[in-house]
């Protein structure tokens, strides 16, 4: 590709009177060539610009909002207040989510990498359920959750939010986890093997440590995913004191920001959407910081596994 | 190296007959895990089947096609937002494929690597920002631009065809969904396209070139001819993710009623329909939601399905930056 009329000029010789330029049929081919590459730039450029307008957007409008007071008081219905409910209500559900999803997705890696071989039967099955899972709609999540959790108990809980965005967390970290597991060099098992290592004891000195920065990294981006899903907690987490702190998710409906977002906006009033513009900022800046710290990390531990 | 390896686990296989009770407690763990994953596909299935059980039995298959939603005399039916769903995410996919495929060449054959690691990840992000907040876009940045700028041009110039009628001055209508879901389904197809054309064997790409290929010949003769199967999968994955979009398509689409072949309009799709109408719903409306997230349950169930087999010996699947 390299190989162009650039490099044809310069071997050219310099005695013939004119530089060598590609001409008919060659010319033609090659300016279709570039500006088939220009469309390509301009395609990527225009993705970039993209996520500029939206993160431009996000910031002019939610800055105005954005105080001390905004991030540590709880919401006071039109008249102001703040996130730190919403902010709270998300962290307790996200956490407690990431508590049932991170370590069900380790063990899904596992079994994918560790104990089905990969052509076995059971763990291409797994895997076409991983597919499954993650294919689901998040409303959908949203709308058996509320069929499994807050129809038996005829109310809607930060419960049963956190188990919505378990389901949509799960299939995130297994497949994280077992591309990272996949990638950890076959010689670190060969040397535990040839120490007479226990596959269990291998795995947890030996395997998991050396992919602990991948899976975290998987898990933190999971994590981000989830806080800023909206769907589910619409169907199963909507009712709740939206001017109170709540961290207790058993029992009672519990704030989010995404929700905070959702609700404020539609109001009639001015300083509602500079309210929901400025959880969106905060919103917005979490998840990216938290995509670009993941990224990072694994960059790093990419390098420690010499890859 | 491989036959070390395939030695190395074959001699655990064989440990495996009488493996210590740490390796059968590690292996009961991991299946465990497996059988939830497995259990949580079943739960659903099982969950929005009972619960549109009431509006399957009364409607039956029929629901799927009519096109009423009407709580106060308790008729309801699908087809309208089947119809929102469908058209909206076809649009997103006309402008989304020829985009993301663009950007996938541009970053997996034309970038230098240094470029590649800068934009790329800034590609992905765009698929990292929550759907309320590219909805919250949609509704105070894109709509207006769309209602005055877009829709007039398109009507104007394109008039004719009855798909680009009279535009509304909202700017919230089937083609602002459209959009907006392009935006969404842009990086998923831009990020697993990327990865695919990264695969392509670098002596194919230098033996065309030193045949003489031009950049665009090498791409058209080479890459994407070995890639298509693995491309046409990440499209699809795409459509999966345009298909079940409920939140950002709720806020611009505009909650309109009836199907009209005018874009323009406002209209309603299945995902937000559930969203929307779950804050009250009245009369007989939860079976009939039920039924609504079943359809889009099957849609999506058949889609990773077929993007499985489509994709053949490529192994494309969102990941979790998509």
């Amino acid at each position: 590709m390299a190989l162009s009329a650039s490099a044809l000029r310069d071997r050219a010789p310099r005695t013939a009177g004119t530089p060598l330029r590609p001409s008919g049929n060659l010319r033609r081919r090659m300016a279709l060539s570039r500006a088939l590459e220009a469309v390509a730039t301009a395609a990527a450029l225009f993705a970039v610009a993209l996520l500029i307008d939206v993160a431009v957007t996000v910031i002019t409008n939610g800055a105005p909002a954005i105080s001390f007071a905004f991030l540590t008081q709880s919401a006071n219905g039109l008249s102001g207040g703040g996130i730190a409910n919403a902010l709270l209500g998300t962290v307790v559900m996200v956490v407690f989510g990431a508590a049932i999803a991170i370590p069900v997705g380790i063990l899904v890696g596992l079994f994918l990498t560790e104990v089905a071989g990969p052509r076995s039967r059971l763990a291409h099955l797994l895997e076409v359920v991983l597919d499954m899972l993650q294919g689901v709609p998040t409303v959908v999540v949203g709308i058996v959750v509320f069929g499994l959790i807050v129809v038996p108990q005829q109310k809607e809980t930060g419960f049963a939010g956190a188990i919505a965005l378990s389901i949509i967390m799960l299939p995130l970290i297994a497949r994280a986890s077992q591309q990272v597991l996949a990638v950890v060099p076959p010689s670190f098992r060969q040397a535990a093997d040839a120490l007479g290592v226990e596959r269990w004891r291998t795995v947890i000195g030996v395997i998991l440590p050396a992919a602990a920065g991948g899976i975290l990294t998987g898990a933190i981006l999971a994590v981000a995913r989830a806080a800023g899903e909206t769907a589910p907690l619409l169907l199963v987490d909507s009712l709740y004191h939206p001017n109170a702190i709540q961290l207790q998710p058993f029992g009672n409906g519990v704030p989010s920001v995404p929700m905070f977002i959702y609700t404020t906006y539609d109001l009639p009033s001015v300083s509602g959407i500079t309210l929901a513009w400025g959880a969106a900022l905060v919103l917005l800046t979490g998840i990216l910081v938290a995509n670009v710290g993941a990224r990072l990390m694994l960059s790093r531990t990419r390098r420690r596994m010499g890859l | 190296m491989s036959s070390i390896g395939s030695i190395g686990s074959r001699l655990r296989d064989r440990a495996g007959a009488h493996s210590s009770l740490g390796d059968r407690v590690m292996y009961a763990l991991c299946a465990t895990g497996g059988l939830i994953a497995a259990a949580v596909i079943a739960e659903m299935i099982y969950q929005v089947v009972h619960g549109a059980g009431p509006a399957i039995s009364r409607d039956g298959l029929a629901f799927v096609l009519h096109s009423r939603w009407n709580p106060f005399f308790n008729r309801f039916g699908g087809g309208q937002g089947l119809y929102g769903t469908l058209v909206s995410s076809a649009i997103a996919l006309v402008l989304a494929t020829p985009l993301g495929i663009s950007i996938g060449l541009y970053l997996g054959v034309m970038a230098s690597p240094r470029v590649r690691a800068v934009v790329g990840p800034l590609v992905e992000m765009l698929a990292a920002v929550p759907s309320v907040i590219v909805g919250f876009w949609g509704v105070i940045v894109l709509a207006p631009f769309v209602a005055h700028h877009v829709e007039p041009f398109l009507h104007g110039a394109l008039g004719f065809i009855p798909i680009f009628g009279t535009p509304q001055t909202t700017g919230l209508s089937l083609f602002t969904a459209g959009l907006t879901l392009t935006l969404m389904v842009l990086p998923i197809i831009a990020a697993l396209s990327r990865d695919l054309f990264l695969t392509v064997p670098r002596e194919l790409t230098d033996g065309a070139a030193a045949l003489g290929a031009t950049r665009w010949e090498v791409i058209r003769g080479v890459v994407l001819p070995t890639t298509a199967a693995g491309v046409a999968a990440a499209v699809v994955l795409g459509l999966g993710r345009a298909l079940g979009e409920a939140i950002a398509v709720l806020q611009v689409i505009g909650g309109g009623h009836g199907i009209s072949r005018n874009l323009f309009l406002p209209s309603d799709a299945l995902a937000p329909r559930i969203a929307q109408e779950f804050l009250s719903p009245e009369g007989q409306e939860i079976p009939a939601l039920f039924y609504l997230a079943l359809i889009l349950l099957v849609i999506e169930l058949v889609i990773s399905v077929v993007a499985r087999r489509i994709a053949g010996r490529f192994s494309v699947h969102r990941t979790v930056t998509t």
